[in-house]
């Protein structure tokens, strides 16, 4: 499994736990764990029109990443952030729907951004995975601190920032560019349980948020390499054992830690 | 009161929200060290108020200024209303203290031993040492009060604004963040203005009051406005102003259609006696 052909799986699948483990710490302190669901499916049909239009996936991802982020942001203004994560993935699904439907075949392409391909990645495709892993971490950093706070409570970051909204743009571009690099490699319909599940078992684990990031980033990167791992050797799919091992991260979370007595009363 | 530093002036302060006037013609000013109940009923506009100065609500009319002029070194200190805490985040009481420090910052955070010595003097300050290292969604309710404060304070604002910092918590604890409340804003000059519906618990740490009802404001020493005649004036009937066992009770003459949660008409509602 360490031969040379299985070297960009384990530099994306590695850039991907970085990015996901990290952005998952704040998508479960801003309790947003239905957008992070929302934009990577969302985006999907992106994948489909540019198959469709004979162009880069990614360029149709990207684009559809984008258009959710400003939907769900300009939706949340008269609704709550999940009616606007459920609108927005209603609607992409529908345009996705009638994108398959014009393109005539079910793609097999189709079925790697669902669920995830991380044999056969190519060169260029690792460079461009490494530049958007650089810029979300790198946003992340950047606004960390702001985050947390906001985290804590909106009208807190208020205070502190004048208005607390812009945080919400940062936030859900930061999540857009970490589906983008990590549909293809994942899927978008496991994207999510990377993000959620190591970041909400380590946040039971510890009270300091600095350290909770850190081993979210930690139990992510132990999930992607087992996962990589164990579909090596037994032909299965990289994508079930990214969802199997996040959801039994999350459990595990739940049944020891300092919040798990308070969130099981 | 022209000669002392002025915290906080608010002139001809008229805000409308949804076509509703909320705030008409408020004026009051804070002086540096003042410790001053905004007092009133739900929906009489104290909420508005606070976040007008804040600047989260623009004014109609008039204005709102900090500091006599321009705004204050270390801004504003605020406690917001009844905010949830979420025991699930890992976030100890000195971490929220830290983000009151440099939350609006950008870029990581690097450990500094000044940074660290403010936070503890900070938790020191308001009596949260013991529980510094606790996640802060899993304290009590007056434990997180004190969190919140110190995150407030760890910039040493000039003013601190409190919203409703005393609903939900029980008898001591009340008692025990307005003392604290009154000898930090003492200590280190900031002004106070702690938005309140019961006025009890504070009747002897204000300086001043600042009685709202339907957005109409007076302005006082306490025992100046909490007065039958300036009351009933301000709510534009009679109402009575009844002193039961230390406690002031304030009560409509008859029956009204609109209500007054400030207003009782039941007043053992209002003095229970602890």
């Amino acid at each position: 499994m360490f031969a040379p052909f299985m070297a960009h799986a384990w530099i994306v699948a590695t850039l991907v736990a970085l990015v996901a483990g990290a952005v998952g710490f704040f998508v479960v302190a801003r309790r947003a764990a239905f957008a992070a669901h929302a934009l990577p499916l969302g985006a999907f049909p992106g994948a489909a029109a540019a198959g469709l239009l004979g162009v880069n996936p990614l360029l149709g991802l990207t684009l559809f990443a984008a258009l959710g982020v400003i939907a769900i942001t300009q939706l949340q203004r008269g609704e709550r952030r999940e009616v606007a994560s459920a609108l927005w993935l209603a609607l992409s699904l529908a345009v996705g729907t009638l994108l398959l439907s014009l393109s005539g075949q079910y793609a097999q392409g189709l079925y790697g951004l669902l669920f995830g391909e991380v044999l056969g990645i190519s060169a260029r495709q690792v460079l461009g995975v490494a530049i958007l892993s650089a810029l979300a971490l790198g946003l992340l950093a950047l606004f960390a601190r702001p985050l947390l706070l906001d985290s804590l409570s909106g009208e807190l970051a208020a205070a502190a920032l004048g208005r607390a909204r812009r945080l919400e743009w940062v936030f859900l571009l930061v999540l857009a560019l970490s589906t983008v690099m990590a549909l293809p490699v994942v899927g978008a319909l496991l994207v999510f349980s990377l993000m959620v599940g190591p970041a909400s078992a380590a946040r039971a684990l510890t009270d300091r948020p600095w350290r909770a990031l850190g081993g979210s980033v930690v139990l992510a990167l132990l999930v992607v390499w087992s996962a990589i791992a164990l579909a090596y050797l037994t032909d299965w799919p990289v994508g079930f054992f990214v969802g199997l091992l996040s959801g039994a991260c999350y459990v595990l979370g739940r049944l020891r830690g300092p919040g798990a007595a308070v969130q099981t009363a | 009161m022209s000669q002392a530093a002025a915290a906080l002036t608010v002139a001809g302060a008229c805000v409308t929200l949804g076509g509703r006037p909320v705030l008409r013609e408020v004026n009051f000013s804070l002086t540096a060290g003042e410790f001053c109940g905004l007092i009133g009923s739900n929906g009489s506009g104290k909420t508005t108020l606070l976040r007008a100065i804040l600047g989260f609500v623009p004014l109609d009319q008039g204005r709102i200024e900090l500091g006599g002029q321009g705004t204050l070194p270390g801004g504003i200190g605020y406690v917001p209303q009844k905010i949830e805490l979420d025991p699930g985040l890992p976030l100890r009481a000195r971490d929220v203290v830290a983000l009151g420090l440099d939350g609006a910052r950008l870029g990581p955070a690097l450990p500094s031993r000044s940074r660290a010595e403010r936070v503890e003097q900070m938790l020191a300050a308001v009596g949260a040492s013991e529980f510094a290292d606790r996640r802060v969604g899993l304290l009590s309710g007056g434990q997180q009060q004190r969190v919140l404060v110190a995150h407030a304070l760890v910039r040493r604002p000039r003013l601190l604004l409190l919203d409703e910092p005393l609903a939900n918590l029980d008898v001591r604890s009340t008692a025990e963040i307005v003392a604290l409340l009154r000898r930090l804003s003492r200590q280190s000059g900031t002004a106070v203005l702690l938005s309140a519906h019961d006025m009890n618990p504070l009747l002897g740490a204000m300086d001043r009051v600042v009685y709202l009802a339907s957005g109409a404001a007076v302005a006082g020493k306490a025992d100046e406005v909490v007065r039958t005649e300036v009351l009933s004036s301000l709510y534009g009937y009679h109402v009575d102003v009844v002193r039961v066992h230390g406690r002031v009770v304030v009560v409509a003459a008859e029956a009204r259609e609109e209500s007054h949660a400030a207003v009782e008409r039941d007043p053992v509602h209002t003095a229970p006696v602890p």
